[in-house]
Parts: C-alpha cells; sequence; structure tokens
C-alpha cells in the first residue's frame, strides 16, 4: 500500500500518460484506418496497391521495430526536431491504424450488396455511396472489433514508456529502480491497466447498444 | 461483397476521372516515395561504405547468432504457449467450479496486462531470479497461452454437441471425448487462428529488446552503435536490413494460415475452418460459423483421410 501512497503523484502522471498516449493513437489510427480502408475499396488501383501494402507492412512488423524506426531514424533523416511523445503516437497510431482498416474493411463487405447496388443505381458517386450508405451501417459490425483493436493499443502503449515517455510501464521501472518491490508494483499497475481496458470495453459496449438498430 | 460492387463499370466521364485520381495518386506516392528517398540520399544513407558492412563476416555471424536467438525464443514459447493453452482451456471448461473460476481470472488478467510489463516484472524477479531468456519465454508462454486458450476454447465451443453427446452415448470417459473427439476438430478448424497468433508471438519477441535480451532488433541496435563508417551510425542501414528480415518471417507464417484456411474450405471435412485473422486480443474469438452438422461417425471417417492426404 505504501508504494501507491508514496509516490501517488507518479503513479497519476503515469496513468495520464497512459490515457494521453492511447487516446491521441487511438485518434491517429481512427483516421488513418478509415482512410486506408476507403483507399482499399476505390475504384482507384495505385490507391488500393498502396492500401494492401500499408496493412500488409504494418501488420507484420513488431512495434518495437516501428518505435526504432520512429526514434533513430525519422528525427535523423526526416524530421529533426519532434517530441517523443509525437514520434510514439504516430508509431502506435500507423501500426493500429492497418489493424483498423482491416476491421472496417470487413465491416464494409457485411453490408448487404443490395445497399450499394441501390446507392449507385440512383446515381450516387463512389464517394456519396460510401459516406452516405455503406460506412454507416458497417459502423456497426465495426463496433465490437474496434474495441479489441482499442485495448490492444492501450496495451501497446506500454512500449512507448521504454522510449523517453512517462507512462505506466515508465513508472514501474522507475520505482524498480528505486529499490521497490515489483510485485507491489506489478499489482498496481495491473489494476490501472484493468481500469483503462475495462472503461474502454464499457464505452464500447454502451456504443454498441446505442447504434443497435433492427435490420 | 467484392469491392466492385461498390462503383460501377466505368463510363467514359468516370474513366476520365479515374485516370485523373490514378495519374494524381501515384504521382503522390512516387512523390512521397521520391522526397524520402532524396532526404536519405542528402543525408548520405546511401553512401555504399555504410551498406558494405553487411558484407563483414563478423556482422553477418551477428545477425545470424540474433535470428537464431529469435527463433529460440519463438519456438520455446510457441511450443510451450500451446501446451498451457491447452492445460488452461481444459481448466476453463472443467465442471468444476472453483478451477473454471480460476481460469477465468486468470485468463483475463493475463490478456489485460501489456505482455512488456509482464516480461519486465519477470525480468527483474518477481518470481525469483531470471535471465533474459526466460523472462521472455515464461511471459510469451503466459501471454499467448491464455489467448490462444480462448481461441481452443472457441473452437470447442463450435463443435456441433451431437458430436460430445454421441461420444458420451458410445461409452467413452470425459478425457477421451475431449482428446478423441473434441481437441481434434478444434485444433483443426482454428488452425488458421493459431497460426496467426503465432504471428503475433513472433512479432512479441521483438520485446526481449527491453529486457537485455540479444534478439534481433537489440543486435541491430548493437551493430548499428558498434559500427560507426566515417563517423556516421549506420542505423538507417541496419533498421532496413533487420525489418525485412522480421517481415519475411512474419509472411511466411501469415501465408501459412491464409493457406491452411483455404486448404481447409476446399476439404469436404465438414469442419468450418476459421479466418487467418488475428483473434482478439480481449473479446472471445470469434467462432467459425456453424458448422454443417453431418453424421458423426461418417465425419471422424472423412477427417482421417484428409488427415492421411498430409502424409
Amino acid at each position: 500500500m505504501n508504494v501507491l501512497l508514496d509516490n501517488l503523484s507518479l503513479f497519476r502522471e503515469g496513468f495520464i500518460g497512459t490515457l494521453e498516449l492511447t487516446g491521441a493513437s487511438a485518434l491517429v489510427a481512427m483516421v488513418l484506418g478509415v482512410i486506408i480502408a476507403g483507399f482499399r475499396v476505390s475504384p482507384v488501383p495505385p490507391l488500393r496497391i498502396f492500401g494492401a501494402l500499408w496493412v500488409t507492412l504494418l501488420r507484420n512488423t513488431p512495434l518495437t521495430l516501428l518505435f526504432l524506426v520512429a526514434f533513430f531514424v525519422v528525427p535523423k533523416v526526416l524530421f529533426p526536431d519532434l517530441d517523443s511523445f509525437l514520434l510514439a503516437v504516430c508509431a502506435c497510431g500507423f501500426y493500429t491504424s492497418a489493424f483498423v482498416a482491416e476491421a472496417v474493411r470487413s465491416g464494409i463487405n457485411t453490408v448487404p450488396l443490395g445497399q450499394a447496388e441501390a446507392a449507385r443505381s440512383i446515381g450516387m458517386t463512389f464517394t456519396q455511396t460510401m459516406s452516405l450508405v455503406v460506412l454507416p451501417q458497417a459502423t456497426r459490425t465495426v463496433v465490437p472489433p474496434l474495441s479489441s483493436i482499442f485495448i490492444a493499443l492501450t496495451k501497446n502503449t506500454a512500449i512507448a514508456g521504454a522510449f523517453n515517455n512517462v507512462d505506466l510501464f515508465n513508472v514501474s521501472k522507475t520505482l524498480s529502480n528505486d529499490g521497490y518491490d515489483i510485485a507491489v508494483i506489478f499489482l498496481w499497475i495491473t489494476l490501472a491497466y484493468l481500469i483503462v481496458t475495462y472503461a474502454i470495453n464499457g464505452l464500447f459496449r454502451l456504443l454498441e447498444h446505442r447504434l443497435e438498430v433492427a435490420r | 461483397m467484392s469491392a466492385s460492387v461498390l462503383f460501377d463499370a466505368p463510363g467514359p466521364k468516370a474513366r476520365v476521372r479515374n485516370t485523373i485520381y490514378t495519374v494524381a495518386g501515384s504521382a503522390a506516392l512516387v512523390g512521397g516515395i521520391v522526397w524520402v528517398l532524396l532526404r536519405l540520399n542528402e543525408k548520405g544513407e546511401f553512401d555504399p561504405a555504410l551498406w558494405d558492412i553487411f558484407n563483414y563476416a563478423g556482422i553477418r555471424q551477428n545477425i545470424l547468432e540474433a535470428l537464431l536467438a529469435t527463433l529460440k525464443v519463438f519456438a520455446l514459447a510457441g511450443v510451450f504457449s500451446l501446451a498451457f493453452a491447452v492445460l488452461m482451456c481444459v481448466a476453463r471448461l472443467s465442471d468444476h467450479r472453483p478451477v473454471r473460476w480460476f481460469a477465468v481470472v486468470f485468463i483475463d488478467l493475463f490478456r489485460s496486462i501489456p505482455l512488456l510489463i509482464t516480461i519486465f516484472a519477470l525480468w527483474v524477479g518477481i518470481l525469483g531470479t531470471m535471465s533474459p531468456f526466460w523472462a521472455l519465454v515464461v511471459g510469451l508462454t503466459i501471454y499467448n497461452g491464455c489467448v490462444q486458450a480462448e481461441v481452443l476454447r472457441a473452437g470447442i465451443n463450435a463443435v456441433p454437441k451431437g458430436q460430445k453427446e454421441a461420444a458420451y452415448a458410445i461409452g467413452l470417459r470425459k478425457y477421451q471425448v475431449m482428446t478423441l473427439v473434441l481437441f481434434p476438430q478444434a485444433i483443426r478448424s482454428m488452425l488458421p487462428t493459431i497460426i496467426s497468433q503465432l504471428v503475433v508471438t513472433l512479432k512479441d519477441t521483438s520485446l526481449g529488446f527491453m529486457i537485455l535480451y540479444p534478439e534481433l532488433l537489440h543486435s541491430a541496435r548493437l551493430i548499428a552503435n558498434n559500427t560507426p563508417v566515417n563517423g556516421v551510425y549506420p542505423f538507417v542501414q541496419t533498421v532496413a536490413v533487420f525489418g525485412a528480415i522480421y517481415i519475411g518471417l512474419c509472411l511466411v507464417l501469415s501465408w501459412l494460415a491464409t493457406w491452411i484456411e483455404k486448404r481447409g474450405r476446399k476439404a469436404k471435412s465438414g469442419i468450418t475452418v476459421a479466418s487467418a485473422k488475428e483473434p482478439a486480443a480481449s473479446e472471445v474469438a470469434p467462432a467459425p460459423g456453424a458448422p454443417v452438422a453431418a453424421d458423426p461417425l461418417d465425419e471422424t471417417v472423412v477427417v482421417d483421410k484428409a488427415q492421411d492426404k498430409d502424409n
């Protein structure tokens, strides 16, 4: 108990750090993921190829490797002065975007054929078909997998803690170096992660419930 | 639904528009790639001397050793996690309530803790002193074992109920029903998902980087730090080479999963094969669609035949 009370501010900082990393990366992943999924079903071949490449490459790369790229290659070659938070958000966000793109794409595939055909037959363009007819319906099937993708993202942000970011993993490292018992630290860190993951789970359950419409 | 349903066969106007998009899209892509290449060139990353380091026998030896270290962890963690998964799955489906509850709590708990934190805690010594190698193996085993256990459970739940009932009816014992009837069918139907989770295991071996286990990424960093060429540290080059190795390894495994899935679809064993998608990290793994219930006896015969074909 003392470990928690003595270092309450550190724990709070780490908890908020994890939340910030998760939130920012989730936003990046959502936006990029939907765009990439759009690319993958679009009538423009180079975009389709780009989408497929993006998903295949990122899904088969360890996140740690992405972090190495973000922290050792990107500052050296492209943008020298990015802070570690932004780099970590990019690495986590890009990685997760590939999974989001796949979830959205399989969501699009579950929308009944007639919907897209009807949209087309009343003269809608591809963009209109997607944004007005297909995507709103795909949302419902996409929500459950998204929930697990974002929970996985929460856990993945721990890697950012090893790269100069203050988050729960970073806190556990600091405290362990200070000589506190790892078992007690582990207990509290676990509890913190459980709170975040259950919160995400509950949030998505709620969302799923709200979106539930008889078809 | 194929992608082509979303848009018409293009008419003259759409063809022009698509051509414009194609040209613009390609230009943007090529432009982006050229920009990165130019920047790389500007920083002198294409200097042949920097790439030449991979011709040194010592560095090749390092890469080989690192690859072996990664594969060693992967092999052990893969085997142990599957064994552990069978154990957890049996516990999860146990008739004894305490055992079942223990399994539920254990699986739920370790699936929601980041693997990195588990590995770190093991390394620091939550269970006594542990070398980085064993910390990595045990961490991977616990986490992936929990995920694979849920995959197996989904597979067992998807086996038609009649199979189990028939097995009990002909007088098999509980363990016989499990080992002779349920597990073979569950494993067969979930094989693509199991292999996809093995890809995750392989990717997660890279977490050894954080606890100084000399696997691929760790040795990439060492090589980059220790072989400066004319005062330049070859980070870009090592990341490119080691990234290619990782992606190659994972792609081979992913292809295997997809191939087995396609093959399973074609086989007329009456077992519906799950998709080769990664199992969801937190939710119960997606069960394959309701399998076509065939005559149980007939089905086992077909399964045997299909397995004979493998050998």
